[in-house]
């Protein structure tokens, strides 16, 4: 029989301890199938975050270090730094990201820091039990915001993509989604690129990747995937924010 | 004659959230009523002699459950 579609050796033959339907799964199977594929599994660095994924070293088979809430970007700034050979990464949700790690991500971004995040921005935060993220959508309930969010009380949701775009450091900004096989291979496609544009020492790398929690949205997965094509792809345009030619 | 194709899937890494079976384009792929170690009851392929190969199943499997063949020439 001939392989058409084979796990990779990226990811670690245990189980994840993520829910059922999660999408991280999904999106750490892509980041490890581009490493695989562009065969720098051995040179790979990544940096997980707090979150969910704060184990994401135990399914990735790639040297990985641990940073401090929000840190991530700061920590792979000094590793990239010391280690130019290197292709480094961060993976982070958007409570890690988004809220506590604002401040690292734009300063890593604004200083065109050689490295690529993957950004998981499910809409809330999903380890502590469903609370209101800074990219949870106007009207979605949270355990912080039960009857739904409200521009009043807790402002607009941050647009992350949109907002490191203004910056001049970044080289390579894009938006995706893991709602069908469609968007998961498109997806696939700007992690690629995003390693590219490390690889060519352009400068900052990042890829927003729209994903779903089905246990915090209280939704079962295929439906959790209907509403996030339905709800977060209207004020999460997916595409292209900044782009530099790799030659 | 088409070609064939094999779609495996590992029981006990399934979750059975169902993605491969909502997302399966020709509806092949059905709940197992006997549960895995972990609890869940896992997905399993029905009428295997359809499967187009088309791995949107695989594509949308967070847990890396699913592997899929196609017969040699």
């Amino acid at each position: 029989m001939k392989p058409v579609f084979t796990v990779t050796k990226g990811m670690l033959p245990v189980s994840t301890s993520y829910c059922p339907g999660c999408t991280h799964g999904v999106a750490h199977r892509l980041i490890m199938e581009t490493l695989d594929e562009m065969g720098l599994l051995g040179k790979a660095l990544g940096v997980a975050p707090i979150g969910c994924s704060v184990v994401a070293h135990q399914f990735m088979n790639v040297d990985m270090c641990e940073a401090a809430h929000g840190r991530a970007p700061a920590v792979a700034s000094g590793i990239r730094r010391v280690h130019p050979d290197k292709v480094v990464f961060t993976y982070q949700g958007d409570g890690d990201l988004a809220s506590i790690g604002m401040g690292e991500i734009v300063h890593a971004a604004a200083r065109g820091e050689k490295f690529s995040t993957f950004f998981i921005n499910n809409g809330i935060y999903g380890m502590t039990g469903g609370q209101m993220a800074p990219t949870t959508l106007i009207g979605q309930r949270s355990t912080t915001s039960v009857d739904g969010r409200t521009r009043e009380q807790a402002g607009m949701p941050l647009k992350i993509s949109e907002l490191l775009a203004t910056l001049d450091g970044p080289a390579y900004i894009e938006r995706v989604a893991l709602d069908s096989p469609a968007h998961i291979r498109a997806a696939k496609k700007a992690i690629r690129k995003a390693f590219e544009v490390q690889l060519a020492g352009l400068g900052f790398s990042f890829v927003e990747i729209l994903s779903t929690c089905p246990t915090n949205w209280g939704l079962t997965p295929p439906k959790a995937m209907e509403w996030l094509r339905e709800n977060m792809i209207a004020y999460y345009p997916l595409g292209v924010y900044k782009d530099a030619e790799v030659k | 004659m088409a070609k064939k194709f094999q779609v495996v899937i590992d029981r006990e890494r399934c979750k059975g959230c169902e993605l491969c079976r909502s997302f399966c384009p020709k509806q092949l792929i059905e709940m197992d009523t006997q549960v895995n170690a972990k609890g869940y009851c896992p997905a399993k392929m029905t009428r295997s002699d359809e499967c187009v190969g088309c791995t949107s199943c695989a594509l949308v499997c967070p847990d890396c459950a699913i592997e899929i063949f196609a017969e040699e020439e």
